[in-house]
């Protein structure tokens, strides 16, 4: 059913009893056209970019356990397309375009909003840094404004700005990024995915891959054997995982990132702020609750939670930043695995078996990605080359040295 | 996690820096195939769900380099040794 107003009121004036199941919970059937394993949200963008753009419905989304239960429940709902090189930009723009669009796509309330990303810096060398991505999102056509301290101040007046350790000296603003609300995308891509044809299989666990001669032909899963012509993986920190089963070895790591958010109060933070002296950004959820995290617990992780150290960094670096929110008691902390790539940058590519293909290092950073990713794994699936504003997300870079590390670090996953 | 240090005893997560995954040797470069063999090296990970042989520095202790295994999934120290010239523990 299509959710609109005219809708909205025949359903109050039938009591609320019409509304269906907003997608199909489908049982696998023996083949597809395209299988995608991994449901989370890239998974389900993909598919429903193939149905949509591309016209292939014939397509199964496996999930081991519920759909958006991975990292798609457990990132900061940010989105942003701050990146400075020429291969990572036009590629988050493009999402932050397909965002812009995608509760139209999907006629689904996916809480995209707008309200701003703001990155402090708090010295010279960090304005000119700031400066140059400034400029470099310039370039590529996207919105920009490095403000100074006292523009900072009348945005956010209630940082420490007096008795800071890392004086606050201005900021990078992107007025379009901002935040949506995670649940609704991957129900929402699910929602159109599903009602294109495409079925959505849960409690499928992918245990092994069919080959025949080099190429994969199908999956084996804990619901039986699925034969498709081609398969994408899109499965984030299991990545290294699923890529074993078809004896793969990638460069990754799986890495745990802690995310927290506290009890909720009135309006207090207009946007995305993050801290330049240490790592810690927050935000407000329309509900009122701070969710807010910082640094990577930095050590190769499959176990979901983190520990004490980066709890006490990551408040430490709320306090040195916003001491105002001391006294607001903390709800919730969780971890999400990372798919740490060795650059901090995506693979959207083939991968050196037929018929499987890649979509995984997206770092701590996947969430704002979710459409972009969807849209250019569904172009490389459906047409077998890659798309435009992917190209430089090969998985032979590392290889041949066509890196793309945004912070300079080196093959060191924990300090990407 | 606590991290049992052979020379200081068990101490706090807090005072270690991670490395990552030990049994990462440099390779030859004169060797013919060396450009592969480096991108293996510095690149390409096992990454595993369990237990994962990693190198862990004492930074806020003795200042020794550790090689740790560790079960990734649960966190769970298993064993801790100074590494040796030949990897091994």
């Amino acid at each position: 059913m299509r959710y609109s107003i005219f809708n909205l009121v025949r359903q109050a004036l039938a009591g609320h009893r019409g509304w269906g199941p907003a997608w199909r919970d489908a049982t696998p059937k023996s083949a597809y056209d395209v299988v995608v394993i991994g449901g989370g949200g890239h998974g389900l963008a993909t598919a429903h970019y193939l149905a949509k753009v591309h016209g292939i419905s014939n397509v199964a989304v496996l999930e081991k356990g519920w759909i958006g239960s991975g990292n798609a429940g457990r990132n900061t709902t940010i989105i942003r397309s701050n990146y400075l090189l020429a291969g990572n930009n036009p590629f988050y723009e493009w999402s932050m375009k397909l965002w812009e669009g995608l509760e139209q796509d999907l006629n689904y309330n996916a809480m995209v909003s707008q309200r701003g990303v703001l990155n402090l810096y708090h010295s010279d060398a960090q304005r000119d840094i700031y400066a140059l991505r400034g400029n470099a999102m310039r370039m590529h056509g996207v919105d920009a404004e490095l403000l100074d301290a006292a523009g900072v101040r009348r945005m956010l007046p209630f940082l420490d700005y007096e008795g800071a350790r890392f004086p606050i000296r201005g900021g990078l603003l992107q007025r379009r990024g901002g935040t949506a609300r995670h649940d609704a995308v991957v129900w929402g891509y699910a929602r159109a995915a599903s009602d294109r044809g495409v079925d959505i299989i849960q409690n499928c666990e992918v245990t092994g891959f069919i080959r025949e001669g080099g190429a994969i032909a199908g999956v084996e899963t804990t619901r039986g054997s699925i034969r498709a012509a081609k398969i994408g993986m899109a499965v984030a920190g299991s990545t290294s995982r699923v890529a074993a089963l078809a004896g793969l070895k990638l460069p990754i790591e799986s890495q745990v990132l802690q995310a927290f958010v506290s009890e909720a109060i009135k309006p207090f933070i207009p946007g995305v702020v993050t801290f330049g002296a240490g790592h810690f950004y927050i935000s407000q959820s329309d509900k009122g609750g701070l969710v807010f995290g910082g640094d990577l617990d930095g050590y190769n992780s499959y176990a979901q939670r983190g520990n004490l150290p980066t709890v006490e960094d990551v408040c430490e670096g709320a306090m040195a930043l916003m001491p105002a929110i001391g006294r607001v008691r903390v709800l919730r902390s969780w971890g999400g695995i990372a798919d740490m790539s060795m650059d901090g940058s995506p693979i959207i590519d083939r991968t050196p078996l037929a018929g499987l293909y890649l979509n995984a290092g997206w770092c701590y950073g996947g969430f704002k990605a979710t459409p972009a990713s969807g849209w250019c794994f569904a172009h490389l699936l459906a047409r077998d080359e890659p798309h435009e504003v992917a190209r430089a997300y090969r998985l032979d870079r590392f290889a041949t040295g066509h890196l793309l590390d945004e912070r300079g670090v080196g093959a060191q996953p924990n300090l990407h | 996690m606590r991290i049992q240090c052979p020379f200081c005893g068990e101490r706090d997560l807090s005072e270690f820096a991670y490395l990552g995954a030990a049994d990462l040797s440099r390779p030859d470069p004169a060797a013919a195939d060396a450009d592969m063999r480096f991108f293996a090296a510095i690149y390409v990970r096992d990454n595993p769900a369990g237990p994962h042989h990693e190198l862990w520095y004492h930074a806020s202790g003795c200042r020794s380099w550790l090689r740790v295994l560790r079960n990734t999934r649960t966190h769970e120290i298993l064993a801790v040794s100074f590494p040796t010239p030949s990897g091994g523990s």
